[in-house]
């Protein structure tokens, strides 16, 4: 009996048929959309008018916008106190990694903001901030202090707001690096300690190395969470007070849905988007190291 | 284990430890206290100023009552329902059947498509949105559900099929084989053989996928206008806007919202840091 071209074939056909589905879905939502935006970004349009070719004038615009300035530099400083977040969450990992029965479900309260919805985040942040019934102004007034109305304030918003957002942060890292920790070499460790490695030396020959792919991940989605910030701002302050909390994400959407210029929301976006691809970049040439050594 | 376990010290060790823990862990939940006891006060108590004295009077059920009753929550958490389930389906059975392909089947473009997955899934939400939001109008799902559900599962499912692809990686490669041999169709080998030994990659993955779909503003604010597909995310919000006064309101609303993910993260904990961890502890 002659085995039928399905049966033949089958191997090279079934990923079409296994693929499909997922790559239609994603080139109509993810992949198009990106070029989309790039091309949006060289026109000048209201969203629903005649759309209007200006070449590279939106990002002319950018170059003198104040606005962007401040957004860039908000991005930076997100950055900065976002890439603290792995060593704190190590050295907090590193106190909490202990055998004690009642650390189990302290472990889970240290880890649970992480599942906690930015709206929620935002909300009870800015309670706690609150400067006539924040907890925050009312210990600040406790001990004699002047109150700082920290989301109104344009010098400590970003801080106010950042600090917020390094709650879940802090608690995601914390998962990786607690995972980490336990899943260490045993046998490693005694025998560093026969060779008489103890505390700092121990730390940083033996334990930090068998973290590496702890830090790699808290790192990635640490400067991914700081240039992607965008709804605890819009929550909180809106970008507020006057433009001084405002990231790139977050002007984007200003100037695209609150402005109507879309062609201009496109090219921050389009900026955004670039910084960003030398992360991808960056993740996607250890995917493919990985692989390499595996096959 | 790293550092000297101290389950062996002295009571001194010990109790100086489990000090500075518990202070810790009291100054990390603070700013959560006062949502909670907020949430729990009478409106007389919120006039007069008391916020974060003891209660003069626990308003637990009257409060939570209230919000259901005064507001449209019910509406907006059966819609926050009714958006993370489907797109949870939907986002694994396509990225199971992807991840397979991927795993399991040699073709060129192969290691392309994985790198598409991967890099689809760290994009800036900003340069998806204007277009989205254009095609959402024109295939007139804007101000549905459904919208969001096609939206979310095709973005998810970048990072699910990057996921699953890994796992069943790892799954040996014989099994696979033998069943061919035995002649088994390609979707009789996912269905019977991949299927049942990726359930608890899925089942990591649920949990996740659901935290991050219940949990999601964003899209929420750009694909949905009014109360009938808003989800609870965006209502607590707009509630804010009605309600500036009505802070126990407010809070108990912010309580409902942040409970689904937070009771699933305690009952299923070893699923979500399986699924966070992904990669993270092995090379």
């Amino acid at each position: 009996m002659k085995a039928s071209f399905w049966d033949r074939n089958q191997l090279k056909l079934a990923p079409v048929f296994f693929l499909t589905p997922a790559l239609l879905l994603f080139a109509v939502y993810v992949l198009r959309p990106i070029f989309s935006s790039l091309w949006i970004s060289f026109y000048e349009w209201d969203g629903v008018g005649q759309m209007i070719w200006i070449g590279f004038a939106n990002y002319e615009e950018m170059w003198h916008d104040d606005r962007v300035h401040t957004a860039v530099w908000n991005n930076l400083l997100w950055l900065i106190f976002f890439l603290l977040t792995p060593p704190l969450s190590l050295g907090l990992g590193l106190y909490l990694n202990q055998n004690l029965p009642d650390l189990r479900i302290v472990k889970s309260f240290f880890f649970f903001p992480f599942v906690v919805s930015a709206v929620v985040v935002g909300l009870i942040f800015s309670w706690f901030y609150n400067p006539r019934y924040g907890l925050l102004d009312l210990f600040l007034e406790q001990v004699g202090l002047q109150p700082l109305a920290l989301l109104s304030d344009e010098k400590l918003v970003n801080y106010g707001i950042i600090i917020a957002a390094m709650w879940p942060q802090i608690a995601y890292c914390l998962i990786l690096y607690l995972t980490g920790l336990a899943g260490l070499n045993k046998e490693m460790i005694e025998a560093g300690r026969i060779d008489g490695a103890k505390g700092w030396a121990m730390f940083w020959n033996i334990i930090l190395p068998q973290l590496r792919p702890a830090t790699f991940i808290a790192v990635v989605v640490s400067v991914l969470g700081a240039l992607r910030s965008y709804d605890l701002i819009a929550i909180m302050t809106q970008g507020g007070p006057w433009g001084s909390s405002t990231v790139l994400a977050y002007e984007m959407v200003e100037q695209a849905i609150f402005n109507y210029r879309m062609g201009y929301g496109a090219a921050l976006a389009t900026i955004l988007f670039f910084i960003l691809d030398i992360y991808i970049a960056w993740f996607l040439i250890r995917v493919w190291r990985n692989e390499k050594g595996r096959l | 284990m790293f550092p000297q376990p101290i389950d062996k010290s002295s009571a001194a060790v010990k109790g100086t430890y489990r000090f500075v823990l518990y202070a810790f862990l009291l100054i990390w939940l603070l700013p959560l206290g006062g949502i909670l006891i907020t949430s729990m006060r009478s409106l007389a108590d919120i006039n007069s100023g008391n916020y974060w004295g003891w209660p003069t009077e626990f308003h637990l059920l009257e409060n939570y009552t209230q919000v259901f009753k005064a507001t449209p929550m019910l509406l907006y958490f059966y819609n926050s329902i009714f958006i993370t389930l489907p797109t949870v389906l939907a986002t694994l059975a396509l990225s199971s059947l992807a991840g397979y392909s991927l795993a399991k089947h040699r073709f060129r473009g192969n290691f392309l498509i994985f790198a598409m997955f991967i890099a689809g899934n760290f994009v800036p939400a900003q340069i998806l949105m204007i277009p989205v939001r254009d095609l959402t109008l024109k295939l007139g799902v804007y101000d549905t559900k459904l919208g969001l559900i096609l939206f979310h599962t095709a973005f998810q499912t970048g990072f699910c099929t990057f996921f699953l692809r890994g796992f069943i990686k790892e799954l040996p490669h014989e099994l696979v084989e033998s069943a061919r041999i035995d002649g088994a169709s390609e979707f009789r080998v996912y269905w019977s053989v991949i299927l049942p030994l990726i359930q608890p990659a899925l089942a990591a993955l649920a949990v996740l996928e659901f935290t991050f779909i219940w949990n999601d503003y964003f899209w929420a604010l750009v694909l949905v206008q009014g109360d009938e597909a808003r989800p609870i995310t965006l209502g607590i919000q707009a509630l804010r806007g009605r309600w500036t006064a009505s802070w126990q309101l407010i809070s108990a609303g912010s309580i409902i919202a942040a409970l689904p993910p937070v009771v699933m993260f305690f009952l299923l904990q070893k699923h979500f840091i399986a699924g966070l961890t992904l990669g993270a502890v092995k090379e």
